[in-house]
């Protein structure tokens, strides 16, 4: 055994920290306990939800939504991401529109969606699905933009075929930025399903379980709910960390 | 508008340019301009900075559209014709989600060679370049020079009867520079590659060419297109030859004196 590098307990600092100056509010009377829990029975009562498997049913829920609307917002953004990447007058002719409604908080959005989809589920994950796609077609857009053009005049010296240079080369040279879409569309589309949640008529999901706590002050329940959503979208996004490391191994190295 | 009719190419000629315009933003860079490019010979390209040394490779090779004139390969097109291009940029040039071995069998599985063809070509270049290192590395977890030679293999794979070089000694160290020269020379000799190679720095130039192109300012016209008859192989030991240093001072004659008009 080596010796132990106390650097790497540097990323715990954070997090006790946080626990410390929850604590210290809480001893200092500075926060009443009716509005924040002491940290330690929030924590017990997180673990007591996981445990008995309260938390499950919501966990699911949103998770799938989430997924869905993730997978729809993949399936038509990045392939139109990368045909309006391929041409740039495209991709000027709609530029604008993109970065409008990328710049639109989505959130602002529900009201005309439930006029198109009514208080439905279909709704939540239509929604959560266009927030996603635009930040999906935005990167992958660019990816292709962006493509080195030593690497696609190095395939046309070699007498590579067109179609062929599209999908070995321009395709390729998109992934990197085509993942950072993905990842930041992922994270859009979980953050929209809470909110849909919370404001669409809904009876499960853990924005549901969040706004019911809240309604019944019932503040150890809602402040455990939001630390599962955190660490669902962090689990999230480091689940997309590891498999870009994976896939697009030369992503930054070339 | 001259063409190859009215004024045919010298015998040994691969490569005929005639009544070549090029403008750029409205500026001529090329007018009216006959080349012949003689076959299985090394030509090094040497002129003052903007003449448009990489600019006239980039149009032989069909990077670069002209404006008008025509380029034959033996009378034939560029699409008829297989070329190989050596970019100055290796980093940029060689595709990084593949193995050094892959960048080199693309071109080659690309026109539908079998797997054991495809094999024993890139095994036939690895022993010319005396590849030591692992080949199925990929690009980035190779050095500078090892990463220009790749490219260079994979240029020559299809066996070019052309193979274009811009500034390939550019980013490269001194031993590189040294090992990649004779690699050049070698693959030359063996399999009667054409090649054009566009240089900056005279000695290079000077060192590998059958014949250095000297290029005025523009509008850009040959002001010299000198023999240089070294026998090959030429070890390192060549600059320092009396003949080497009288063709070199002689093509710097010309360079200063183009600057100066």
């Amino acid at each position: 055994m080596g010796k132990f590098d106390t650097k790497k307990l540097l990323p715990l600092v954070g997090p006790l920290l946080l626990y410390a100056v929850w604590e210290f509010a809480l001893d200092s009377k500075a926060i009443k306990p009716v509005l924040l829990p002491p940290p330690m029975d929030t924590l017990q009562y997180l673990w007591g939800s996981i445990t008995s498997g309260a938390v499950n049913k919501d966990l699911l829920a949103t998770i799938l939504r989430t997924v869905y609307a993730f997978v729809i917002a993949t399936v038509i953004g990045v392939p139109l991401g990368i045909a309006l990447g391929s041409s740039v007058n495209l991709y000027r002719s709609v530029e604008f529109l993109v970065d409008f409604f990328r710049s639109t908080p989505s959130s602002a959005l529900i009201p005309l969606f439930l006029l198109i989809f009514g208080i439905t589920d279909t709704n939540k994950v239509a929604i959560a699905a266009f927030a996603a796609v635009l930040v999906i077609i935005f990167n992958s857009a660019y990816g292709v933009m962006n493509a080195k053009k030593t690497r696609v005049m190095a395939a046309i010296t070699m007498g590579i075929p067109r179609r062929f240079i599209f999908k070995d080369v321009l395709l390729m040279e998109s992934l990197p930025q085509t993942f950072v879409g993905l990842r930041g569309g992922i994270s859009m589309a979980l953050v929209i399903v809470i909110v849909a949640e919370m404001f669409i008529g809904s009876e499960n999901g853990l924005g549901h379980r969040i706004i019911d706590a809240q309604q019944v002050f019932n503040v150890k329940e809602m402040y455990s709910s939001i630390l599962i959503t955190g660490a669902l979208g962090y689990v999230m996004n480091l689940a997309f960390l590891m498999l870009e490391r994976h896939l697009i191994h030369w992503s930054g190295k070339a | 508008m001259t063409t190859v009719l009215q004024l045919p190419a010298v015998a040994g000629t691969h490569v005929t340019i005639r009544g070549l315009h090029k403008s750029f933003a409205g500026v001529p860079l090329y007018q009216e301009f006959n080349l012949d490019i003689p076959r299985g010979k090394i030509i090094s390209i040497f002129g003052p900075n903007g003449c448009g040394k990489s600019t006239l490779i980039n149009m032989i090779s069909g990077l670069t559209a002209i404006d008008s004139g025509e380029i034959l390969f033996d009378g034939k097109s560029l699409k008829e014709t297989d070329i190989g291009y050596v970019f100055q940029n290796y980093r940029d040039a060689l595709f990084p989600w593949m193995s050094a071995w892959d960048n080199i069998a693309y071109p080659l599985k690309r026109r539908g060679l079998g797997a054991d063809k495809v094999k024993a070509r890139v095994r036939e270049l690895a022993d010319l370049f005396e590849i030591k290192f692992n080949l199925g590395l990929f690009p980035y977890e190779l050095s500078g020079g090892q990463q220009q030679t790749v490219c260079i293999m994979r240029a020559l794979a299809t066996k070019p009867e052309i193979l274009f070089l811009d500034e390939p000694f550019s980013a490269l160290d001194f031993e590189m520079t040294l090992f990649i020269r004779a690699k050049l020379q070698e693959a030359n000799l063996l399999a009667g590659v054409t090649m054009m190679i566009v240089s900056h720095d005279l000695e290079d130039a000077v060192f590998l060419a059958d014949r250095i192109l000297l290029l005025t300012r523009r509008p850009t016209r040959v002001a010299e297109f000198m023999h240089f008859d070294m026998p090959r192989p030429r070890a390192p030991e060549a600059v320092s030859a009396p003949e080497f240093i009288q063709t070199k001072s002689a093509a710097l004659q010309i360079f200063q004196r183009e600057m100066r008009s």
